[in-house]
This record gives structure tokens, sequence and C-alpha cells, in this order.
């Protein structure tokens, strides 16, 4: 065995029990930094491909971004573990049929010997680096997707700060189902008083 | 002699898929691991984005990768913006609460 298949099963095996202990731990705090080190060791494996680029952006958007977000989202929320977890057990039988299943079928699939490519020449080649590289084809073939995504990414900040906005509202609002429902005596009041005399 | 070939790092893809799938079937009441097997998934399918770049010698998958990272990033971030608020309204976010819509 070669070193880059040893490194390969040695990630890939920490990265399929990370998996497992996302979708099977009680508490969802530890679901998130189970997956902090799937999206570590993925990085891993991307960089054994030579996609740098990808394997350092997996690790700061991911790790960096997505999976803090994540965090702050779990340590604010209030949740009541044994209410949520139940019915976690009578799926489990179901649920791991259907996984093994699906393993079973994509694997004869995909490890069959018809289905296998030979290695293709470097995708980059030496003395070039893998993000020069994927920089290029970004502003020249992909550049209309590259303008989409970067729009997409403003509508979800957008979308994310108004949806969790909670300032000071501005405008008056009246409510119309009071304005519908009021009654002369609420507008109008009546009052008895003596006569005054000089 | 073993030496690495397409199939591996799809099998790899094909386990992390079902892994995922798996978790939906048993986390049905919990959204937030809902949303973190939906991340486990879209790790599957860019694994194998970037096995087919490295083996068929096309960049192109690579760039996807990028793609589907920049959209997960702002899909995560309005669904837990929706999350919050859901909390917010119903202090759970147990999934047998949400039938708000059904009257």
């Amino acid at each position: 065995m070669d070193f880059p298949t040893f490194v390969f099963f040695f990630l890939a095996a920490i990265l399929i029990f990370a998996a497992l202990r996302v979708i099977t731990s009680r508490n969802p705090v530890y679901a998130a930094l189970h997956l902090m080190l799937a999206f570590f060791t993925t990085g891993g494996i991307w960089a054994l491909l030579q996609a740098e680029f990808l394997a350092i952006a997996i690790i700061l958007v991911y790790v960096g971004a997505v999976m803090v977000l994540f965090l702050f989202v779990v340590m604010m929320l209030d949740i009541n573990m044994d209410r949520i977890r139940e019915g976690f057990w009578n799926y489990l039988p179901l649920g791991a049929v259907l996984g093994l299943l699906m393993v079973m079928e994509m694997g004869l699939v995909l490890g069959a010997k018809y289905f296998q490519v030979p290695i293709a020449e470097a995708v980059v080649p030496a003395g070039v680096s893998n993000t020069k590289e994927i920089g290029a084809l970004l502003v020249t073939e992909y550049v209309y997707t590259f303008e989409l995504a970067a729009i997409i990414l403003l509508v979800g900040m957008i979308a994310a700060v108004v949806l969790t906005y909670r300032g000071k509202k501005t405008s008056k609002i009246a409510n119309p189902n009071q304005q519908v429902f009021v009654k002369a005596k609420d507008r109008m009041r009546i009052v008895q008083m003596p006569v005054e005399k000089d | 002699m073993l030496t690495l070939s397409l199939s591996h790092f799809l099998i790899l893809g094909a386990i992390l898929f079902a892994i995922s799938v798996v978790g939906i079937f048993l986390n049905r009441k919990n959204l937030l691991v809902l949303l973190m097997a939906i991340e486990l998934m879209l790790l599957a399918v860019n694994m194998n984005f970037v096995a087919f770049s490295h083996f068929l010698g096309d960049l192109s998958g690579q760039v996807f990768v990028f793609f589907i990272l920049a959209v997960a990033a702002a899909e995560s971030a309005i669904g837990l913006a929706i999350l919050i608020v859901l909390f917010r309204n119903l202090k759970s976010i147990h999934v047998d609460d949400l039938g708000g819509l059904k009257g």
C-alpha cells in the first residue's frame, strides 16, 4: 500500500466516523463539532486529489463561517432534547436497512470494472497553481455564473438580516381590526358636571 | 499493490450520502440535525465532483464545487434565520408543532 492510499483510507475512516456521529449524537453541539471534523477531513481528501484551492476554501468557508453560524444558533435555541429525540429508535431499523441497501447498490455500480476511468494527464501542469487556473476559468468561461453566485450571496445576506431583524419600527401602523369594531362610546365621553354660577 | 482509483472516491461519496439519508430518517423531529444532514449530502456530491474533475482532467468540476459552496452557504444562512424566527414565535423547533398552516 503506497502512501497516498494509506492517507486516503485514514481520512476516509475519520470522515465516516464523524458523519455517523453527526446523525447519532444526542446533543446538537456535538453534532455540529463532528460536522466540522468531517469538513476538515474532506479538505484533506481534496488536497489528495490535487484540488488545493477547494481544500482551503472548504475549511475557510465551512469550518470558519457556516459551522460557526450553526454553533451560534444551536447555543441560542433552548431545545427540549427528550421530546426531539422521540421516535429515534423506531426509525433506526428502516433507516439502517435503507442505508445499507443504497450503499450496496451504489457500490456494485461504482465498483464495477467497466466503470473505471484511466487516470488522465495531470489537471494542472506542473509549476502552475491550481488556484490560478480556477481563477482564470472563473473570469472567462464562467463569468456570468460567477456574478450570479455573487447575487445569490447578496440576496441570502439581505434575507437573513431581514428575517431576524427585531429593531424599532419606524412606520406607524393602524390596526384595522380595532378600527372596524370601534363604538361611539369609545371615542366620545359625556361628562356630567354642575352648572357654574357667577 | 493497491492504488487509488475513481471508484474509491465515488464509493466514499456514496457512503456519505447514505449516512445522511439515514440521518434524515432518524432525526425527523429535529430541524437542526436535518439541516446538518443536508450539508453532509452536499459534501458527498462535492466529493464526486472533485473526484471526477481529477480523474477526467477537467477543471470545470472544481468550478462547480465552488458554486455549490456559495449556494450552500446562502441556503444555510437563510435556513438558520428561518429557524430562529420560528423559535421566537413558537418557543420550540419540534416538527410536530409546525402545523400552523393546516388550520
